[in-house]
């Protein structure tokens, strides 16, 4: 069970560093495989377990594109035969998630709210609009995937 | 004005805070952060948020329930959509299993619904949804003769002089909202939704259903569109809110602008000394389709405000730290008293 946070903890993340211009476009012409590949290993350790069989039956079988927009990432994966995959570079994708990493760090923190940031516009999302919410209402009710730094005690 | 006018049991000095959860995570948080009650729907059409991936099914409500008795708090759950003449029988099933689970209470809009849990379940408590729409006394007090309703949730319409009204003629406990997104029509009889999309609130559960929005990046900005329907188009740095027709910017005699709300939030966080005076029984709050980050900070505010107040009214001040938390998770980010203080009716 989460214990009670102070409801100033969410404001006072630490901030990422915008990565160096130059790193930034070398991040950028990178094939999207090898960081989509490490995504899915880790996804398939921490989300995978505790995904209800109804929500990954709901789930599989489309590709999510994710862009980490100030690193110039750009990630695609797809749930298969039970197991999250990295899907391939080019064709359709259900659904495109672009987003800062500061943002995706405070929603995989379970300190921030996906349609406060898609109201500020800090969240883009586009495609499948049902599958989306299908998406980040699963994620909600499975609560934070990443406890660091831990919460203070 | 004393609590002794009232001609039921007097009003707890202090309403309740009834919070939202539309997941066993944003139901253990927002008894952590100090609900009184959380609200909760099944996992289908009979309540009125029914959105892919959100609520619960027959195992996290009994956890639910479970969480919330053990630390002495309430589960009360929605059902409040409008039964289909085809099937009626899926709502009164809703019913037998809430029932079942020994949830505090029922909150319910349909007279057939409210009917079957009166005859089937006389021991549950009942409470009628905003979506009943019953904004005068008169109409309540059918409910409550009929039905044996406990407490009311008045529509988002009323004034406060309305309200207040309401509350000092009233046999039964009177809720109101006290945070969330608007829905600004007369509640329980919008089908701006149903028009579009054929599905509403009331049949569905549903307004403006997921799988009938498209966003699309375009010269002129993103549009957003219902079921076809343009409802907004957004300047690429300009704040977005949810496309349902209510808060869409249409032109109305060569003038592009909201025709019928903005996207704003309700917060009454102001009202609460004059709410808390006419013995208001329990504030609720929106957002069951919202995250658990929202339901916990939401509630925390309205915790401490409801403490302070209830501690000293007559020095009760909105704290800015509390505007500053209700303003980053309001839709729209604006704050507004909504009905309590609009002009038009
Ligand atoms: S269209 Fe607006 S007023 Fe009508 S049900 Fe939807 S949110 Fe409420």
């Amino acid at each position: 069970m989460t214990t009670a946070r102070p409801a100033s903890l969410s404001a006072s993340l630490p901030a990422l560093p915008p990565p160096p211009a130059a790193l930034r476009r070398l991040i950028a012409r990178l094939p999207v495989h090898p960081p989509s590949l490490l995504l899915a290993a880790a996804l398939n350790r921490t989300l995978r377990p505790r995904l209800p069989d109804d929500a990954a039956a709901a789930l599989a079988g489309h590709t999510v594109e994710i862009e980490v927009r100030d690193f110039g990432v750009r990630l695609r994966l797809a749930l298969r035969d039970g197991r999250f995959h990295s899907a391939p570079d080019h064709g359709p994708v259900t659904l495109r998630i672009a987003a800062d990493a500061a943002s995706y760090l405070r929603l995989l923190r379970g300190n921030d709210d996906a349609d406060r940031l898609f109201f500020e516009r800090a969240l883009v999302m586009e495609g499948d609009t049902e599958y989306g919410l299908l998406l980040k209402n699963t994620l909600d009710a499975i609560g934070p995937l990443l406890h660091w730094p831990a919460p203070p005690r | 004005m004393s609590a002794s006018t009232h001609a039921a049991s007097p009003p707890p000095r202090k309403p309740r805070l009834v919070c939202p959860a539309g997941s066993l995570r944003a139901l253990t948080l927002a008894i952590d952060a100090g609900a009184d009650a959380v609200y909760m729907g099944l996992k289908d059409a009979t309540n009125a948020r029914n959105f892919a991936g959100l609520n619960f099914d027959l195992a996290q409500a009994r956890d639910g329930i479970a969480y919330a008795r053990s630390r002495g708090r309430e589960v009360l759950m929605a059902l409040n959509t409008f039964a289909d003449a085809r099937a009626p029988g899926r709502w009164f099933t809703a019913v037998d299993a809430a029932a079942g689970l020994g949830i505090d209470a029922l909150i319910c809009a349909d007279t057939a619904v409210l009917a079957h849990a009166r005859d089937h379940h006389p021991q549950l408590r009942l409470h009628l949804s905003v979506q009943a729409s019953a904004t005068t006394q008169e109409a309540i007090e059918f409910y409550r003769e009929r039905y044996g309703i406990r407490r009311a949730v008045l529509p988002r319409v009323l004034t406060l002089s309305q309200v207040e009204q309401v509350c000092r003629h009233s046999t039964v406990e009177i809720e109101v909202f006290g945070f969330g997104s608007l829905c600004v029509m007369v509640e329980g009889r919008c089908a701006l939704s149903s028009y579009a999309t054929g599905q509403s609130p009331n049949t569905a559960g549903v307004c403006s259903p997921p799988s009938a929005v498209r966003w699309e990046d375009g010269a002129g900005g993103v549009s957003a569109r219902l079921n076809g329907v343009l409802i907004d188009r957004y300047a690429p740095d300009e704040p977005r809110g949810y496309p349902t027709l209510c808060k869409g910017r249409f032109d109305v005699d060569g003038t592009r602008d909201y025709a019928l709300e903005e996207p704003t939030s309700l917060n009454t966080l102001s009202l609460l000394p004059q709410l808390m005076d006419m013995g208001i029984a329990a504030i609720k709050i929106e957002g069951r389709q919202r995250s658990p980050a929202y339901v916990e900070q939401v509630t925390r505010v309205w915790r401490a405000a409801i403490d302070d107040c209830a501690a000293q009214p007559s020095r009760f001040a909105v704290q800015p730290e509390w505007t500053a938390a209700l303003g980053r998770w309001a839709e729209g980010q604006q704050h507004t008293l909504g009905a309590y203080d609009r002009p038009w009716r």
